[in-house]
């Protein structure tokens, strides 16, 4: 007997991804990799290794400067081959060469305390990838969670539809996270994809996007408070804690949705986190690739990248669409508009079929006050005043921030909101400018 | 392929882009250059961060969707300036196409009047502040001509449509950040200005002769009166008997339709919902305000009908009737559903909407001085829109701090 929860508000941005063949299909390997820090906000990176060292698969290469137990590694062994910087010297990245003979670090699993967990999740890298609420950071030392949230799908665009990569690896990761909190281990499941296991809870979510988003989840099964800690993560996370705890080593292999207009053959691609993406999408383009709009992720929170870019975190997909469609479109905002793409109905389309669309990036439209007053709401399903909040956000009002629930949300929360938007806002640079404000301000 | 004519026009448009960048000569015309890039073509800028797609939908497009949402009632409402003008000079039965020409000469100059006057002053503060144009005004320059007698001299729509836009608008930093609607704002700009020209019985019908082409020319005849049906009853006494101009009486249908004396564009209930329903398929318009500004009204009207008073006239005509009345079904589809100075917040639409309907009987019914409550009850409402929205927030916020003092 589960908990069902039907997510009404929400919607499914009718992105076209039937991959062919349905099962994962291998490439050859990549010869580059990368780890890029600003994946996982709330790290501070300091250098472990420099250019020219070599590394194992599973050795640090980046570790945090508030705590130098957390560690970003090579998911590869190799060569360190170049460490690129950004303004002000930010390290952007981390760029590994493949070597042959693919080493790679072993670790001691047994006899270990809740401490010791930590510290193991922490060397290994995993410890990144979960989230922390408040702020959507990697978690912070020395804060116990409340409980810990596991999203086992993905409901974004061009997305696979289960995150669980091997079930027995899966169970063991939640018998270890279940052994960091005093509280429970929730699972976010499709009804038609139930996950049960002896040491957590499962619900049920129905309905469209952001069903999937473990901030909604969170906030359906119990909503974070002031004060308050909890930990969220995906299934893929969880399934490479149990694949640590089971084999000792780590797994750093990863499916991926590859799959846009510009992809002459959508499918998934078993593939190697951090790997280039010249070779993920080797001969899979057509089209110039310059006028091309590679995202490394889902179209609606991934990342700008180029041809000579690296998948980032959470290496579930990349997304390549066109710059530009049509360069000239005369009248574009009169036309009736059989060929716009709109999940209100101000365009002819609404009455034709929405399964697919040819998305390019282009913002259409210009940036305006919030006048359509109540239109976030309509994909937002959390009970919260997005706009209200957004609003206190732009004021950095911290007490009506903190009022209106901004410890209950991500970034990626908003990005339908994003998405809809008739006055174009930048929502999630928003509220992460205001998530590390607050963590500024209240630290 | 050959190239199309409005792809090479739109390509010279954008080749002379660098005059008007910063620096170039100019400069001090780029929001205008940028404003008209924009309405040409859709513009070619890309996300730079957070989200890679983006809707279609912008202001632009939600702006033209309520402007061809107005044209019913507009082009109604033409019809009906020169109809009125044919009945009050003798003519029985007014040829249609004189009377839409009529109208189209009484009603064009103004509206070209409020766009001019209100556009101007957009494109100039768009400039100062470095903006972009915003839309805003697309749907207030046709508002305005749409809710002032006919007989208002063009002068006075250009001096109120400056005073709201500058006063109601501009200062508080343009289209989404105005407290008050600012159509009805030039409304009541003009009604408190100058009384004598928003209100009486001389003032709903034509009475220029455009007579140099030919059309209405002619006097009024004796038995011809241009009240408004409310103005009948602000002044009657004790009687709810409804009159139209030739002195028959005025059944619903009559009112419904509109074929009566009243502001250029409010006097068709029809017309009107047609465009009512147009905003709600393309759901650019709240129904729940829509339905709640009914609802209030019918309730109000219903109320005062259970209680008739013969000291309040108005209190005797059904709250059907009501409905069609005045401004009341303008203001519940156009005014009362305008996103920025309405409730933001889902519940607050239902309490919004509904006060602007009572209230709008209210005063309609038992203040005598004023014909119409419509216009107040709208700003009046939009001065509270943000105390509703504070108290709707409000419970949410309660609702989350006794969460967190539970756990």
């Amino acid at each position: 007997m589960s908990n069902l929860i039907r997510i009404k508000r929400g919607f499914d941005v009718g992105v076209d991804f039937s991959p062919e063949p349905a099962e994962f299909s291998s490439q050859k390997l990549s010869q580059q990799y990368a780890v890029c820090p600003s994946d996982f906000p709330g790290f501070t990176p300091k250098l472990a290794k420099r250019e020219g060292e070599s590394v194992k698969a599973g050795e640090p290469l980046l570790y945090d400067k508030n705590d130098a137990d957390v560690c970003l590694v090579s998911p590869v062994s190799g060569v360190v081959a170049k460490i690129v910087r950004g303004e002000r010297r930010r390290i952007v990245r981390v760029e590994v060469a493949a070597d042959e003979n693919s080493t790679a670090m072993t670790f001691a699993t047994t006899g270990l305390d809740a401490d010791g967990v930590t510290t193991l999740l922490k060397r290994t890298g995993l410890w990144s990838r979960m989230r922390q609420r408040p702020y959507d950071i990697i978690p912070e030392s020395g804060k116990a969670p409340r409980d810990i949230f596991v999203t086992a799908f993905d409901s974004a665009p061009m997305s696979a539809k289960s995150l669980v990569i091997d079930e027995k690896d899966f169970l063991k990761g939640i018998e270890v996270l279940r052994g960091l909190t005093a509280g429970k281990v929730y699972i976010g499941c499709r009804p038609d994809n139930e996950i049960t296991t002896p040491h957590s809870e499962t619900y049920l979510f129905e309905g469209p996007h952001p069903a999937g988003n473990v901030g909604v989840q969170i906030e359906k099964i119990s909503p974070v408070n002031k004060g308050e800690t909890v930990w969220a993560m995906g299934a893929d996370t969880v399934c490479k804690i149990g694949h640590l705890f089971n084999n000792n080593t780590l797994d750093f292999g990863c499916c991926v949705a590859v799959g846009g207009s510009c992809v002459a053959q959508a499918r998934f691609v078993k593939a190697t986190e951090g790997e280039s993406l010249r070779n993920l999408l080797d001969g899979n383009l057509q089209g110039e690739v310059e006028a091309m709009r590679i995202v490394s992720g889902n179209l609606l929170t991934g990342v700008k990248e180029t041809i000579d870019g690296y998948l980032h975190f959470p290496y579930r997909t990349v997304s390549v669409i066109p710059e530009i469609n049509e360069e000239i479109e005369f009248l574009g905002w009169a036309r009736l508009g059989k060929n716009k793409y709109s999940f209100g109905h101000t365009f002819a389309t609404w009455l034709g079929s929405k399964a697919s669309h040819r998305f390019d990036a282009r913002i259409n439209g210009g940036e305006r006050a919030i006048i359509m007053a109540g239109e976030y709401d309509k994909v937002q399903p959390m009970d919260i005043y997005s706009e209200f909040l957004i609003k206190a956000i732009l004021a950095r009002d911290i007490e009506k921030m903190e009022q209106l629930g901004i410890y209950e949300v991500a970034p990626e929360d908003f990005a339908l909101c994003e998405f809809i938007d008739t006055s174009k806002l930048e929502l999630q640079r928003i509220v992460r400018e205001g998530l590390d404000y607050l963590r500024k301000e209240l630290n | 392929m050959k190239e199309s004519f409005q792809n090479r026009m739109i390509k010279r448009y954008r080749s002379y882009k660098p005059m008007f960048e910063p620096g170039g000569r100019l400069s001090a015309f780029r929001s205008v250059y940028e404003g008209m890039e924009s309405f040409l073509t859709v513009p070619a800028t890309t996300s730079k961060s957070g989200v890679h797609i983006h809707d279609s939908v912008d202001t632009k497009r939600v702006m033209s969707i309520v402007v061809l949402a107005l044209l019913p009632a507009l082009l109604f409402g033409i019809y009906n300036v020169g109809y009125q003008r044919f009945l009050s000079i003798g003519c029985d039965c007014p040829p249609f196409w004189e009377s839409f020409a009529y109208g189209c000469f009484a009603v064009v100059p103004k509206i070209i009047v409020a766009y001019v006057v209100g556009l101007g002053i957009e494109f100039a503060s768009a400039q100062i502040r470095g903006h972009e144009i915003q839309e805003g005004f697309l749907v207030s320059g046709i508002l305005i001509p749409m809710i002032c007698p006919v007989e208002t001299p063009l002068w006075m729509i250009a001096v109120a449509t400056a005073f709201s836009v500058v006063f109601v608008k501009e200062v508080f930093g343009g289209t989404g950040m105005n407290i008050f609607n600012v159509a009805l704002s030039t409304r009541a700009f003009l009604f408190f200005a100058y009384p004598s020209k928003m209100s009486g019985d001389g003032v709903f019908v034509g009475s220029e002769s455009y007579s140099w082409f030919g059309i209405g020319a002619g006097t009024p005849v004796d038995s011809f009166t241009g009240a408004t049906p409310l103005g009948q009853l602000a002044t009657s006494s004790g009687s709810a008997q409804l009159t139209d101009c030739l002195g028959n009486g005025l059944t619903l249908w009559d009112s419904f339709l509109g074929l009566i004396p009243g502001s250029i564009g409010e006097t068709s209930t029809l017309f009107i919902l047609i465009g009512g329903l147009f905003l709600l398929i393309t759901g650019v318009a709240s129904w729940r305000i829509m339905l709640s500004v009914f609802v209030g009204g019918f309730a109000m009207a219903g109320l005062a009908y259970l209680l008739p008073s013969a000291t309040y006239p108005a209190s005797m005509v059904s709250p059907l009737q009501h409905l069609c009345l005045g401004g009341f079904a303008f203001a519940a589809v156009f005014m009362a559903t305008d996103p920025v100075t309405a409730a933001h917040t889902t519940l607050g639409k239902y309490i919004y909407g509904f006060f602007v309907g009572v209230l709008a009987m209210l005063i309609r019914i038992y203040n005598t001085g004023y014909p119409e409550g419509a216009m107040l009850a709208v700003l009046l409402m939009n001065a509270f829109a943000p105390l509703i929205d504070y108290c709707v927030v409000e419970s949410n916020i309660r609702r989350r701090m006794r969460r967190q003092k539970q756990s």
